[in-house]
């Protein structure tokens, strides 16, 4: 090989290898690429969900009712009783309520729980708003600890009018080993 | 750089220490072929423990490893590597060129990539064994894998860094090494692919090596990116990996494309059939698959236009593919047709994965796809192109260059054992999987209901005829290496390309002064 042949070819090496590490970058971007896009859609904000939302529920009423519904899983591996006090309540646009989950740890020792939220449908997420959630915070249970836990939620006014029912559900996570917090 | 005109050195250490392209596209093969072996092994546990209902031969444990090594093993330790070894023997023969424009990072990425599965294999041997969650590494069950973790994810590393410098090293060659008089769009179609191919490897598989990295922080650094608890989200690794993973599935496609494309233009006795447009529907195949990947997550939960963006952008990758399937038949339109293994290969392709297209396209609709999915329709929608795809079409290329490699003909009644033998159990093996998937039986499951029990039996027996089948092939290799009926430079009646223009088998140095292309 001669040599300006060989140093072309170091050049569009260089090149590439420039693409790769771009690429490379590109797969990290896309972590806060998905929660700029679940934000603007409007899919459901982590940001949202886990915020309070100080104000709600202090303003007007309507007059609709609609049907809120409390749902509570717990991921395969994870070892907590966990469950809605209510499984559904019917609730007025614009007043605050308030509701509890009991969860009972069984792993035989202390361990810290986190409640994850989610709306569906994924369009009602925005007008679901929280004053309180026990979702905010980590949950430390003492060994074999039973409790109840509080929510105070309100349904936004702005709910479109198409939207009758929604369903808040909680997963609830060991925070061990790579979790939040420890 | 100095060893012109002689022999490489006698031994191991030829395979040591060569940067020649044929001797490093070679161990490749070898690779690739053993990989193919071992892989098959796994699937015929998967097989044997699913002929009937009930747990049999295996613990679910064991079966779960079965299915994830299986993938990874003939994903990334034959399919792909058997394309790099056709690259590195081929291209630089096809476009004019002495070898591959960068010898020293090829050698490395071959031993790169040996060392990767032997460290992925030996992860059955430890306590806990091989890893278990799908190739699809899919948090948080893989976050359960014990001891393997950290040794599948560096191996997924090392294979993704050997692939990366294989596709650096075929663009450089090709945009910097070609004979003079050799344009782009002169170049042969197996050569294109490639290139488009290498292209696709250096925009992904980075993608995927982010992916694992954060899985590997998630395990050890106690980061949250798909961690729920820790504000993460387990579907954020699905775009991820799917991102790489759609065009993927094209990297390993696309190489047979090419070669399909010279094979059946070669016993067609005619040139392609719209050459150009074979170039451009690669491109654009190549393109549209980065847009895609979602429709491999429709039952996440995903917004209604979402479901439509991908299912539409999925249904437009059919109109290239159906260019390209066009093409090939119009080749043979009026062609002087001969039969040859090369061809039957070819043929078969054809036929068989434009049956995986097909099913392709039933799963690209998304209501349709909440019934499919994760169901048996997948693995036959996805062996269909891969087997009788991507396989058939190394296949193709290993018989059609076979006697340019060795210097001499192969057997060809044997050739005509294995392709009749493998295209009949193909379909006996994968067919009767449509009618479980559409029937509802889930994959990746060592038990199943007792409805299932006759398809998988017929399955079972396919796949035991189909991995006989393939001792066949290698004892074909085996005989043609060692001895036959010698090989003239031109080997098939009509040819074309540079390849064909040096002796076969192809002296150890070729075109060190760059041919004349007209
Ligand atoms: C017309 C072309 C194609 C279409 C429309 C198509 C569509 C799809 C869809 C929608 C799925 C997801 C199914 C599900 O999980 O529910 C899928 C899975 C898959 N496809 Fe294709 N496909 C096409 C071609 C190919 C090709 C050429 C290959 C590889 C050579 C391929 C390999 C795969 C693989 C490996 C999977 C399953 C991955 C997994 O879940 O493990 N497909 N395909
Ligand atoms: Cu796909």
């Amino acid at each position: 090989m001669n040599e300006p042949l060989r140093r072309s070819n170091r050049g569009l090496t260089a090149k590439l290898l420039l693409m790769v590490a771009g690429s490379f970058a590109f797969g990290f971007a896309l972590v806060p690429l998905y929660d700029v896009f679940c934000e603007v859609t409007g899919i459901g904000s982590r940001e949202r969900l886990l915020q309070a939302a100080p104000g709600a529920g202090a303003g007007a009423t309507d007059e609709r009712t609609v049907t809120v519904e409390f749902t509570a899983s717990v991921p395969a591996n994870g070892r907590w009783e966990f469950e809605p006090a209510a499984f559904e309540m019917q609730v007025q646009p614009g007043r605050l309520y308030e509701t509890t989950y009991r969860a009972k740890n069984l792993h035989g020792r202390d361990m810290t729980g986190q409640a994850v939220p989610s709306v569906a449908p994924a369009r009602a997420a925005q007008y679901l708003q929280k004053t309180e959630c026990f979702c905010f915070t980590p949950q430390h249970f003492k060994g074999a600890e039973e409790r109840d836990m509080i929510v105070r939620f309100s349904v936004d006014r702005g709910l479109p009018a198409g939207i009758d029912r929604l369903t808040l559900s909680y997963a609830f996570y060991d925070v061990g080993r790579g979790g939040a917090g420890t | 750089m100095g060893e012109h005109g002689h022999g490489p050195p006698k031994g191991i250490v030829r395979w040591l220490t060569t940067t020649n392209h044929k001797d490093i596209g070679t161990m490749y093969l070898v690779f690739s072929l053993v990989m193919f072996l071992v892989g098959g092994l796994m699937a015929l546990v998967i097989r044997s423990e699913l002929f009937q209902p009930g747990l049999q031969l295996v613990d679910p444990a064991f079966f779960n490893q079965m299915t994830t090594m299986h993938a990874l093993v003939m994903v990334f330790g034959a399919v792909m590597p058997a394309t790099v070894g056709l690259a590195n023997w081929m291209i630089p023969m096809q476009i004019g060129a002495a070898d591959m424009a960068l010898p020293r990072m090829n050698l490395f990425s071959f031993w790169l990539l040996a060392f990767a599965f032997l460290l992925l294999l030996s992860t059955l041997f430890i306590p806990g064994g091989a890893p278990a969650a799908g190739w699809t590494l899919y948090p948080p069950l893989v976050l359960q894998t014990g001891q393997a973790f950290p040794m599948a994810i560096f191996a997924i590393h090392l294979m993704g860094a050997s692939s990366i410098m294989g596709a650096i090293n075929v663009i450089v060659t090709i945009v910097n090494m070609r004979a003079p008089g050799m344009t782009l769009l002169k170049m042969p179609l197996f050569s294109w692919s490639w290139l488009i191919t290498a292209y696709l490897l250096i925009a992904v598989m980075p993608v995927f090596a982010g992916g694992v990295t954060m899985l590997l922080t998630d395990y050890y650094f106690h980061t949250s990116f798909f961690n729920a608890a820790g504000g993460g989200d387990p579907v954020l690794f699905q775009h991820v990996f799917w991102f790489f993973g759609h065009p993927e599935v094209y990297i390993m496609i696309l190489p047979a494309f090419g070669i399909v494309s010279e094979v059946i233009a070669t016993f067609s006795r005619k040139p392609i059939f719209g050459y150009e447009a074979m170039v451009y529907a690669i491109a654009s195949i190549a393109f549209l698959s980065f847009i895609v990947w979602a429709h491999h997550m429709f039952t996440v939960g995903m917004p209604l236009a979402g479901q439509l963006f991908f299912t539409l952008s999925t249904m437009l990758i059919a109109v290239p593919t159906g260019v390209k399937i066009f093409n090939w038949t119009a080749t043979m339109w009026r062609g002087s047709i001969s039969f040859e293994p090369p061809m039957l290969f070819a043929l078969a392709f054809l036929f068989l994965f434009t049956i995986g297209g097909f099913s392709g396209l039933m799963l690209a609709i998304a209501p349709a796809d909440f019934q499919y999915h994760d169901t048996y329709f997948v693995v036959a929608h996805f062996h269909y192109v891969l087997v009788p795809g991507a396989v058939f079409g190394i296949m193709a290329a290993v018989y059609y260059w076979l006697p340019k490699w060795t210097g001499h003909m192969y057997d060809m009644a044997l050739a005509k054992w294995h392709f009749w033998l493998s295209a009949i159990f193909v379909n006996v093996l994968f067919f009767p999987q449509h009618y479980l998937g559409l029937a509802g039986m889930p994959r990746r499951i060592p038990d199943y209901a007792l409805q299932f029990t006759e398809w998988n039996m017929v399955s079972t027996i396919g796949a035991f005829g189909f991995g006989l089948s393939q001792l066949l092939f290698v004892w074909l290799i085996v005989k043609c290496v060692k001895g036959g009926e010698r090989a003239t430079a031109g080997v098939w009646d009509y040819q074309h390309g540079l390849e064909w223009t040096v002796p076969s088998p192809a002296p150890y140095h070729t075109f060190e002064k760059a041919p004349e292309v007209r």
